[in-house]
């Protein structure tokens, strides 16, 4: 137990992104408002990005842009940051889209709540 | 009370949000930013005039005949500078084997087409960022 | 609080659980000898300066040695646009149930 608290320190970025995607997946699941499941959806998007970033990083490095003063410093790792820029905009996209189904929604029932939508349509069907 | 003091911290804060994401955008290859972060910048201070100031003002300022030109020929700017490499005989998007000169590095206008790429994608994403608050924020 | 709610809080304790033993077994953070950094990030980091003329490594791979994905990137925020506006524009002009 001890042993496995210790890895789990020096490891700390991966665990923060681990209870991040957590906290994330419990608000989309245990909220009944529309609005709160799609923040649930945002930090789960943003843990994810969390871990990858943080995965190309050594200590001591410097910042990945040419520098004319010290030429021969160690430089971290410039891929994962640039492969989560596309993963930056699928998630912009994801959010505007699901932004606008909500604004339809609202107009059509009259309220945002996704229990009270579900009684609303089984109360339609019936008739 | 509040509407009062907004509007003259905003009067005098936003122009200068504006130039800095065009600096971001302008200087992608130099030092750090790039074509994203300037473009979300740029598209911010258009959002918070609107907000601060009224949505008419906002939509005076930009018409809808200037968000929809710059919407779809910045999606077409990438690919008529893709075929700058086919004239030449070299495949598609290349920078280098299409005889363009690198110029010094560190120099504003190096890199070949890195920095024109940059300038109509950033270009493109304010745009985009305008444009998607306008459609949500009218009612009926 | 609801039975529902408490069965979901305890599924999903379990799998924060299980992701945090798997995430001990990850190799250490920030050492410079990790399997991520292989011979790619290599030849990127020695030949950015010579093959493109920019000196911030991360526009050079977004934009030159991999503009294929940036392309495709800026058709896909246009279709979110396009989306966007055919969901909220063409629903008060009459053609209503649909």
């Amino acid at each position: 137990m001890k042993i496995l608290l210790e890895k789990l320190i020096i490891n700390y970025p991966y665990c923060i992104a681990a209870i991040l995607f957590m906290i994330g997946g419990l608000t989309v699941l245990t909220r009944s408002n529309l609005l709160k499941k799609l923040l649930g959806i945002n930090i789960m998007e943003s843990s994810i990005f969390l871990l990858f970033v943080a995965g190309g990083n050594i200590r001591g490095g410097a910042v990945p842009v040419f520098d004319k003063a010290n030429v021969e410093s160690v430089y971290i790792n410039p891929l994962p940051s640039a492969l989560m820029l596309t993963g930056i905009v699928v998630s912009v996209s994801v959010t505007a889209f699901a932004l606008a189904l909500i604004i339809r929604l609202y107009k059509t029932y009259g309220t945002v709540d996704a229990q009270r939508i579900a009684q609303m349509r089984n109360e339609v069907e019936e008739k | 009370m509040k509407d009062f003091i907004l509007k003259r911290v905003a009067s005098i804060i936003l122009p200068f949000v504006f130039i800095y994401g065009i600096y971001v955008i302008l200087h992608g290859h130099v030092s750090a930013g790039g074509s994203f972060a300037g473009g979300i910048i740029v598209g911010l201070s258009f959002i918070a005039f609107s907000t601060i100031y009224g949505i008419d003002k906002g939509r005076a300022k930009l018409p809808e005949k200037v968000l929809i030109f710059t919407e779809s020929y910045g999606t077409l700017w990438y690919g008529i500078m893709g075929m700058v490499g086919i004239f030449k005989g070299v495949p598609f998007l290349t920078n280098k084997l299409a005889g363009i000169d690198l110029g010094v590095p560190g120099a504003l206008s190096s890199a070949g087409l890195i920095s024109l790429i940059g300038l109509g994608v950033g270009i493109r994403v304010a745009s985009t960022m305008v444009t998607l608050f306008f459609i949500m924020v009218e009612d009926e | 609080m609801k039975l529902r709610n408490l069965l979901i809080l305890l599924v999903i304790l379990l799998a924060t659980y299980g992701t945090l033993i798997s995430v001990a077994e990850l190799p250490p953070y920030g050492m410079p000898d990790n399997p991520v950094h292989n011979q790619v990030s290599e030849r990127y980091i020695n030949r950015a300066l010579d093959d493109t003329g920019a000196l911030n490594m991360v526009t050079s791979i977004v934009l030159d040695y991999r503009a294929y994905d940036t392309m495709f990137e800026t058709v896909v925020l246009f279709t979110a646009t396009l989306a966007v506006v055919i969901t909220l524009k063409l629903s008060n002009k009459g053609v209503s149930n649909k």
